[in-house]
């Protein structure tokens, strides 16, 4: 296929630097119907044959599109690598687990046609005749809704359902969606061999992030340039981002690539008063000083230089009187008590370590050496998912950008007992007034 | 050669850090840690640490 030669009227009149892309252009919108879904973006184009599909995967290569779940990893890659098997499956993956993001269930609850054209597409793409979307459960029902109303329409030439997500926070990871999938079990799995080559009921499997998938549907549309058109040279496009914590406005907000993290801060309407912290991803990511951030784009180029990366694409700020180190013990217990429980590095050791971590926040006498020593052996990509070496890391870069207060707090200065009620817990008003997103979205 | 642990079937037995010290160390809960690459000459050992692990959970890969 070649790609569009035009992108379609509406899209192309709001011109390649307009934003949003993936979400409705008035919020509060509601789902988008797929009437209107067509009459915005124009129709999906059909994607067959072999020499086609590695024609869109060269588009798609030429975008540099990564994956917006967390790993951000070369969709172009992984599409190849599913592409060259036979009797493929595609999973678009909107398990959302990560208690802080709110991305992909306001891109599902707005543009669902979006991710389901994706998935479509990613299926056409690998030579799959199925697609599956796992989507949160507070937006499953909405997605099967816009999955009966392709099918009225005639839409699909693929077999496309929707299941609704194990509510954990390891569910998400790919692993664990394959699992759940299989067997209802939403614990990651040990895999020797790439899912890309062996994943669900044994099926080569191209696992997908639905956002990921939604900014697929529109390269297919409209090509690599102007994907482009936004974005930096090296992480082109735009990227939902939640914007959460001590800020004026919380919400789900399309950026652009690149946009300096203070403005984005900004399109909350800017923190609500000094900031002490920063926690970039998710929980799996990093605290940075706010002071350093705020000039430095918003890309994994960008936020290296820090250390961070994008993750799932979330920024929570903290208030300056709330404390780091509390706040980090807190989330390094929930992340320890959402382990899946299969490996003895993340059972053991991330219990171990939120238990240090509280005892320094609360002011009684940690054990430094250790803590640093369990820090050391737990995140070495020694579990059979990630999930030790995310919260290992989150708790390290507290550690780091709250360097200041360690001190302090080991001489037994207690600035609050670290509980459970989060600083980051946005009281928080998304777009969508939708009745079925969960109550701490609404 | 490099090893590899299955760390779900892992139950930290604590053999393979006994047959090769030098290439796998136990973490403070009785986990191992792979430290290095299996060296030349200890490809024997290496196999086997392998074949008495009791959970099978130690893989050898070239």
């Amino acid at each position: 296929m070649r790609p569009a030669s035009r992108p379609h009227a509406n899209l192309a009149d709001t011109t390649a630097d307009r934003l949003p892309r993936l979400l409705p252009a008035y919020r509060g919108a509601g789902p988008l119907s797929l009437a209107d879904h067509l009459d915005r973006y124009g129709p999906p184009p059909e994607i067959r044959g072999a020499r086609t599909r590695d024609e869109v995967i060269g588009e798609v290569e030429l975008a540099a599109l990564a994956g917006r779940g967390g790993a951000g990893f070369p969709t172009a890659r992984k599409l190849a690598a599913v592409a060259a098997r036979r009797n493929a499956v595609v999973i678009g993956n909107g398990t959302e687990g990560e208690p802080v993001s709110a991305k992909d269930k306001v891109l599902m609850a707005q543009s669902p046609h979006l991710v389901l054209d994706g998935a479509a597409a990613a299926a056409g793409l690998v030579g799959a005749t199925e697609a599956i979307v796992v989507a949160h459960a507070a937006v499953a029902d909405l997605m099967a809704a816009a999955v009966a109303e392709r099918r009225r329409a005639r839409l699909e030439r693929i077999r496309l359902s929707v299941v609704p997500a194990a509510d954990a926070f390891v569910a998400g990871e790919a692993s664990a969606v394959v699992h759940w999938l299989e067997s209802r079990v939403p614990k990651p799995k040990s895999t020797p061999r790439r899912l890309s080559e062996r994943g669900l009921h044994g099926r080569p499997t191209l696992v997908q992030n639905v956002e990921t998938l939604a900014h697929l549907a529109l390269i297919t549309r409209y090509g690599a340039g102007w994907f482009r058109g936004v974005g930096t040279e090296r992480e082109p496009g735009s990227m939902l981002v939640t914007l959460a914590g001590a800020v004026r406005v919380p919400g789900v907000y399309e950026v652009e690539i690149g946009t300096p993290i203070g403005a984005v801060l900004g399109l909350a309407g800017g923190a609500v008063g000094p900031l002490g912290g920063l926690l970039v991803g998710g929980y799996f990511g990093s605290w940075v000083d706010p002071a350093l951030a705020v000039d430095l784009p918003l890309s994994s180029e960008g936020l290296g230089a820090l250390g961070a990366g994008l993750g799932a694409g979330v920024l929570a700020a903290l208030p300056a009187d709330v404390c780091g180190l509390a706040e980090a013990a807190r989330i390094a217990r929930y992340l320890a008590s959402e382990s899946a429980g299969q490996c003895g590095p993340c059972v053991f050791g991330l219990d171990a370590i939120a238990g240090q971590l509280e005892r320094l926040a609360s002011g009684r006498g940690p054990d430094l050496v250790a803590l640093r020593r369990w820090i050391g052996q737990v995140g070495r990509g020694r579990g059979a998912c990630k999930h030790p070496d995310g919260t290992v890391a989150m708790v390290a870069s507290a550690l780091r950008t709250f360097s200041g207060e360690i001190d302090r707090h080991a001489a037994g200065w207690c600035c609050g007992v670290p509980g459970r009620t989060s600083a980051l817990s946005p009281p928080y008003r998304p777009a969508s007034p939708d009745p079925r997103m969960p109550r701490r979205w609404r | 050669m490099r090893l590899s642990v299955d760390m779900i079937e892992c139950e930290g037995r604590g053999i393979c850090a006994e047959v090769l010290p030098d290439v796998i160390r136990l973490d403070d809960w009785g986990y191992p840690m792979i430290v290095r690459q299996v060296p030349p000459g200890l490809e024997d050992d290496a196999r086997e640490a392998v074949r008495l692990c009791p959970r099978l959970a130690l893989r050898l890969r070239r």
